[in-house]
């Protein structure tokens, strides 16, 4: 399973006055630690970003790929700002990533900026109207981005489909619709369609030595109905990620599973 | 309409493995397919096939065996420069069975002696094998690898027990080694994982999964073998990408088949014809799960498997 390194977000308060400061030291650190803990490629998250977004992604990305290997997920709802990312992304590292379109029109220019840049996608399976009731809803959802995505000339296969993780703290029900819906998206097409979470976002708002436990049961069970890729935090579930191909036999055991990358 | 075979493809390729000195150097390994699968991507190297040569006399061996190198095998130099200029032997694997601490004891200073003076007599690669004694062999192999330093020879066995000491022998040398473990693929994977945390590159190990004779548990190290293969071939597993052997004559030379007169069990047949076929068919099943390197004795044998080698290059 592939993980998105989270850790580059301008939520984080050393991010952002690291990315206010153009200051490269804490990006490339942060970036270099995510890829050794076992990230295949890094989340980069500049916000909303309305003010020189272009520049600042550009400067993410080229911070980043001065220093890691990595393919970089373009996390911002400011679509100049991806499309400036694409134009400097570094490919030899690996196709990027977009975070992401939706079902509601605005997000729509995303899917145009993919096609033109055969860049890969996230389509976060809501609409205008809100939060998905259940497994189904996103599903319908799910089947309506496809057809979007097809309609602009993205490849089903370059498109990720996100449920929507919802904090266990609030909305307990819907850990298991996000499970489900897992499964129901890969149906949804031959060859079955990849899949993506936001995996920490289930224990937001839960105590801090609760999250980690958390995040990777939660992670086992999506893993087991065949999730694709997952933006977490490398640091708190490789171990996860590797014992789970080691008992689907995707790696084959030996006592130091654990210590091989 | 013609027939299209059906092709696999593979994520991992098995490492390329040097071993001697220019111009007799050879290489084994580095294919991306399973065994003699040239159709479906690359199979660069055939199978090495290295000849027994022991640094004591092969009293243990029988008859059929021992024939064919008596008027050489009271002296490992003689023994080795025959299977060399008369056999035409491409690679040497000589045993240091004499320093044994049950048999002749011999110290780790005169094993080191054997090795330099066969090193200075042949041009052919050599692997250098202890006595299968974990304590004796940590203790000869470090001598050993000293005289056989910068030879890009390959040294052995490093098993759990001993294969710190070895390793680093092998490291400081520029040697290859040999990675041996019972016929358990998991801890097969473990030791190689151990000796690359160590710090010696795993383009430079030789996995020994253990052999076994036909008849004897040849199905055990046929299933082990063909298990690497496909974690390293499918699973893209580099720990499980290194060659591996098959070690033939030792397990082979043992059994009863290839020691029981036709007089005593009729229905089994001629014996020498027997137990040379009996050493060619195990060694040919081990190419067939993925051995990249063989150590045998019989000439005959030697013979046969390379025909076998030939027709499916």
């Amino acid at each position: 399973m592939l993980i998105i390194g989270e850790k580059l977000s301008i939520i984080a308060k050393r991010v952002r006055e690291a990315m206010m400061n153009k200051d490269k030291g804490p990006i490339q650190e942060i970036a270099t630690s995510q890829w050794k803990a076992g990230a295949g490629m890094i989340d980069a998250n500049i916000g909303p970003a309305e003010d020189g977004g272009e520049e600042l992604m550009q400067w993410t990305v080229t911070t980043i790929q001065e220093v890691v290997p990595l393919p970089i997920c373009l996390d911002t709802t400011n679509y100049s700002a991806v499309e400036a990312g694409l134009k400097i992304h570094n490919n030899q590292w690996g196709r990027p990533l977009i975070n992401s379109t939706s079902n509601d029109p605005e997000r729509f220019p995303m899917l145009e900026i993919a096609a033109k840049y055969n860049a890969q996608i996230i389509g976060l399976t809501v609409g205008k109207g809100g939060l998905p009731a259940d497994a189904e809803e996103r599903a319908a959802i799910a089947a309506e981005i496809m057809a979007r995505a097809m309609e602009f000339g993205v490849p089903l296969e370059d498109l990720y489909l996100d449920p929507l993780v919802l904090q266990i703290a609030t909305s307990q029900d819907h850990a298991l619709k996000v499970v489900k819906a897992v499964k129901m998206f890969q149906e949804l097409n031959d060859p079955p369609m990849k899949t993506v979470v936001g995996l920490s976002n289930v224990s937001n708002g839960c105590p801090k030595d609760l999250r980690p436990i958390i995040n990777n049961h939660f992670l086992s069970l999506l893993i087991y109905e065949g999730l694709t890729a997952a933006i977490a935090d490398p640091h708190d579930i490789a171990p996860t990620v590797k014992t789970i191909d080691v008992i689907l036999g995707k790696i084959l055991y030996a006592h130091s599973y654990l210590e091989i990358a | 309409m013609a027939f299209t075979p059906p092709k696999e493809t593979y994520s991992g390729k098995i490492y390329p493995v040097n071993i001697g000195t220019a111009p007799d150097e050879i290489a084994f390994g580095g294919e991306n397919v399973l065994p003699f699968h040239a159709f479906e991507g690359t199979f660069p190297n055939r199978p090495v096939i290295a000849y027994e040569v022991n640094d004591i006399p092969p009293v243990d061996w029988p008859e059929t065996v021992r024939k064919p190198f008596e008027p050489v095998s009271s002296d490992p130099v003689s023994w080795a420069r025959f299977c060399q200029d008369s056999l035409g032997a491409k690679a040497l694997a000589l045993r240091l069975l004499g320093t044994h601490p049950d048999g002749k004891d011999r110290t780790p200073d005169e094993a080191a002696k054997t090795v330099k003076d066969i090193l200075a007599s042949i041009n052919v690669p050599l692997i250098i094998l202890g006595s299968n004694h974990a304590e004796k062999d940590a203790a000869v192999l470090v001598a050993v690898a000293e005289a056989a330093k910068d030879k890009n020879c390959i040294i052995g066995k490093a098993q759990e027990a001993n294969y710190k000491t070895i390793v680093a022998a092998a490291m400081a040398n520029n040697l290859k080694l040999i990675a041996m473990s019972e016929l358990d693929i998991n801890l097969s994977k473990q030791l190689n994982i151990l000796i690359t945390q160590m710090g010696f590159d795993k383009e430079r190990i030789i996995t020994d999964p253990m052999c076994s004779a036909l008849g004897y548990g040849l199905e055990y190290t046929y299933s082990v073998m063909e298990r690497i293969r496909l974690a390293a071939l499918t699973q893209n597993d580099t720990t499980m990408q290194p060659p591996m052997l098959g070690d033939v004559g030792m397990y082979v030379w043992k059994i009863k088949e290839t020691q029981a007169s036709a007089e005593d069990v009729p229905e089994w047949g001629a014996l020498e014809e027997r137990g040379i076929l009996w050493e060619a068919i195990t060694a040919s099943a081990l190419l067939i799960a993925g051995a990249e390197l063989l150590i045998m004795r019989h000439p005959k044998a030697v013979a046969a498997v390379e025909k076998f080698i030939e027709e499916l290059t």
